[in-house]
């Protein structure tokens, strides 16, 4: 086994001079080597950057939807000049920028917003953005591996990735889809606005679902064979073991949606029937076909997060996790009650008995989710916290996720859903655990993991400041909601009561802060990449195996195959490697583990 | 494109060049040996195998729901179907089932004249399978106007329903048939990679067993859509 880095080494001896980023040879062909990398890390980043780029356009669009939403679109009787009335359209943002002609017409491009808002955020964002991404970048090197175990295949994800997205941006350019991101049929087959619109967008979904499949797969089998020796599956990170639950999840669901979008687009396209009720096609179907995928995957949305918040707070609080098996097993545990709770999204179409039981099951999730949470607060508890902005993104998750989840209860249990459902509320409920749970772990790693994968420092200041800006503003903006909710505003609407305005209009004064957040965070990260000091191999004092190479990485990840000695969170009887006190001032007065054992 | 070196780039062994390609196969080096290669390649292809049936799983669904819904219409669009052509189409998969099994004992063996045989032989079962199903199966009833949704024109219909049917029918078995186009052309690679390279010899058969499993599956999925979609009484 021995003789194996020893062969590369001299083949490739070469190679071990700087980092995986090191250009190679003048611009042009260090583009097309990047463009034909079958490196993790390089795919991670590729990866980071079109994620980054579709969060981006879906947030635009969020914007657009808020502002949109400060005055409700309307006609108002005017008195003209003459002394007759007139009704004049009022409040149609969107409307008079795109030259809409009437309510209706204005009405609709709101429709096609939020529709670009949710496809975009979902399908090209949250769903592939932690894994594919930082988990490109880390699962290997945090197993001690060279690369994952199907480059090639990793490689290809990434294109299929792009293409998908091209399909999306393509739809949006003959002018977007009106059918919500769910593609409810029968509208989203027969009625829906724009014919090629829809085939795209749902070609697109389609596509960008091979990318999923085939990178979980590729993790799933890294994860079983790639494990450098002395790790076996409980001294692995917490991060893989929400990486590989998230990818059992994908590979097993994904195949569904792709063959219910299949069946759309043949609906749409040749009509032939299925979802199609004039037809005696079940349009309902779609429902079941589409939630038995969609809200698994909602749990493929959230367990990445939930595997960088493990990490996070066992870093930067120094402090071995608590009940590491019970976190990694409840990891699995989301996976498996995932698929059985799909029914809860069509309460209304299902007899008293399937409800129940559907309300049932769904209450099951709420039990592995709060191992975690009970779990990461233990964790703290006496641990050395230091306050910089991964902890404080760990902490913003806890708040806010915590909030998300338990205001998903109202929604599971069938008396209030009957209140609440299709009403801000759910809106408030949802982003409360994609944003603030999901994204708020992205960008918290992000943090983390930066001076990693690029080799610099960031200013601490101004992203403790970014971290402020986007929690308060995320909390104005949608904590608003669910008051809205609550008092009857129905979501998917461009217009409402007068009674609405005031909390719609902090609610958009809360997405400001929230866009002002991220643009301080993105300062900081372009400032970090042009003029941050460079980044220490370990600067936080981790004890998991990327803490042990270089920053950034060189090609082959380590200089020699790892082997694993120590667990990944087992501060109180290990030295982290290659670290400098002076990086990571520890509160020395009070030893952080003589009491409570 | 210049091509940059990576640690991925297999090394084969220098001044052997004339040796069959299976002999000269070097693992990736990412993984330790050649062994745990062939085993990360054989669980992956698996749950790839795996998402395939739940693809299917979905068309099969969709097939139970509206059987249960519109029995009468599914009887009637059953009775329109030819048993004899289906069952000549199940036979000749099992046949290319059994050779494309063969030729992997074969490359294990390191017979490569009959892995040619048995991939050839293979081959023209997918191509008899195809040309029955489109001469024989499709043609004749899409020109009768037994066609799926909107596109249905079939004057002597018994049941409303039947377009629903005719859906089903055409979805899953179209949806299989690019199944079968797919694995043909899998296996049509391994035959000129083993042609032209000698690829597939005791030591390296890893694409070949995956592509003979891919195959497997094909043939299994068709096993259960024959009696479903032929033989409802």
């Amino acid at each position: 086994m021995s003789t194996i880095p020893a062969a590369h080494d001299t083949a490739h001896g070469h190679h071990d001079e700087g980092s995986y980023l090191t250009p190679r040879g003048p611009f042009l062909s260090t583009v097309v080597a990047w463009a034909t990398t079958i490196d993790h890390k390089k795919i991670g980043v590729m990866y980071l950057v079109a994620v980054l780029t579709m969060f981006f356009l879906g947030g635009v669009a969020a914007m657009a939807v808020r502002a949109e939403l400060w005055t409700p679109n309307r006609y108002v009787e005017q008195v003209q000049p003459d002394g007759t009335t007139q009704s004049v359209l009022q409040g149609d943002l969107l409307g008079k920028l795109f030259k809409a002609d009437g309510l209706g017409a204005a009405n609709n491009i709101y429709n096609r917003v939020f529709t670009l808002h949710g496809a975009i955020m979902v399908f090209m964002v949250i769903v592939p953005g932690v894994p594919a991404s930082l988990g490109n970048f880390f699962l290997p090197i945090m197993l001690g591996a060279k690369d994952v175990a199907f480059p090639r295949l990793n490689l290809l994800s990434w294109y299929i990735y792009v293409t998908g997205s091209i399909f999306a941006v393509l739809s949006i350019i003959l002018g977007g889809v009106d059918t919500g991101w769910t593609f409810y049929t029968p509208y989203s087959s027969t009625h829906a606005a724009g014919h090629w619109n829809v085939v795209f967008m749902i070609l697109g979904a389609f596509i960008l679902g091979f990318s999923s499949i085939l990178t979980g797969l590729n993790f799933i089998v890294t994860t079983h064979k790639l494990r450098c020796p002395g790790m076996g599956w409980f001294d692995m990170p917490l991060f893989i073991w929400a990486i590989y639950s998230t990818s059992i999840i994908a590979v097993l669901a994904t195949p569904v949606i792709g063959i219910t979008l299949l069946l759309l687009i043949f609906e749409r396209l040749f009509h032939v029937g299925i979802f199609d009720p004039a037809m005696g096609g079940d349009p309902v179907l779609f429902q079941h076909f589409f939630w038995f995928y969609s809200h698994p995957v909602v749990y493929v949305m959230i367990l990445p997060g939930m595997g960088i918040i493990s990490e996070l707070i066992a870093v930067h609080c120094r402090k071995p996790i608590f009940g590491y098996r019970a976190v990694a097993f409840a990891s699995l545990g989301i996976a498996a009650v995932s698929f059985i709770v799909w029914g809860h999204h069509m309460f209304a179409s299902m007899g008293e008995l399937a409800s129940a039981v559907f309300s049932f099951l769904t209450f099951l999730v709420a039990i592995p989710t709060a191992v975690k949470v009970f779990n990461w607060i233990a964790t703290l508890y006496k641990g050395s916290i230091a306050i910089n902005t991964p902890m404080l993104y760990a902490m913003s998750f806890l708040f806010l996720f915590s909030i998300g989840g338990l205001t998903g209860l109202p929604l599971g249990a069938l008396a209030t859903d009957l209140h609440l459902h299709d009403s801000y509320f759910v809106v408030a409920h949802f982003h409360y655990v994609m944003m603030g749970g999901t994204i708020i772990a992205f960008v918290g790693g992000l943090h983390h993991w930066w001076p990693k994968m690029f080799g610099r420092m960031y200013n601490e200041k101004w992203a403790m400041l970014g971290c402020a800006l986007v929690f308060i503003g995320f909390n104005v903006t949608f904590f608003t909601q669910f008051f809205l909710g609550t008092q009857g505003m129905p979501r998917r609407y461009a217009s409402y009561v007068d009674e609405f305005q005031f909390l719609h209009q902090v609610s958009t004064v809360g997405s400001w802060f929230l866009l002002l957040g991220f643009l301080v965070h993105l300062g900081t990260f372009i400032h970090s990449l042009v003029a941050g000091p460079k980044a220490p191999p370990n600067p936080w004092g981790g004890l998991t195996l990327e803490w042990e190479t270089e920053s950034p990485p060189i090609e082959h990840n380590f200089h020699h195959e790892p082997i694993l000695k120590h667990g990944p969170y087992d501060y109180d009887t290990t030295v982290p490697p290659h670290y400098d006190p002076a990086d990571y001032p520890l509160d020395t007065t009070t030893p952080p583990h003589d009491s409570g054992h | 494109m210049t091509s940059i070196p990576t640690h991925h780039d297999h090394q084969p062994s220098p001044g052997d060049a004339s040796a069959p390609g299976w002999k000269r196969y070097v693992a990736a080096s990412h993984f330790r040996s050649a062994a745990d290669e062939f085993d990360a390649c054989k669980l992956g292809f698996w749950l790839f195998l795996a998402t395939e049936v739940l693809l299917f799983a979905g068309l099969f669904c969709a097939y139970a729901i509206f059987r249960m819904m519109y029995p009468e219409a599914f009887a009637a669009g059953s009775h329109s179907l030819d048993v004899k052509w289906g069952g000549l189409n199940t036979v000749v998969l099992l046949i290319s089932s059994y050779t494309v099994a063969s030729s992997i004992r074969c490359a294990q063996l390191d017979k490569r004249f009959w892995l040619h045989v048995n991939l050839i032989i293979t081959l023209v079962c997918a191509a008899a399978f195809v040309v029955i199903k489109f001469t024989f199966e499709y043609g004749p009833k899409w020109a009768e106007g037994k066609r799926p949704g909107v596109l249905f024109d079939y004057p002597y219909w018994s049941h409303p329903q039947e377009p629903i049917w005719w859906s089903v029918y055409y979805c899953a078995t179209g949806i299989h048939a690019l199944h079968v186009v797919i694995g043909a052309c899998l296996l049509a690679w391994c035959l000129y990679r083993s042609v032209r390279h000698k690829a597939y010899g005791p030591t390296h058969y890893t694409m070949l067993e995956n592509s003979g499993l891919y195959w497997h599956l094909v043939d299994l999925i068709w096993i259960f859509l024959f009696p479903l979609l032929y033989l409802i009484h």
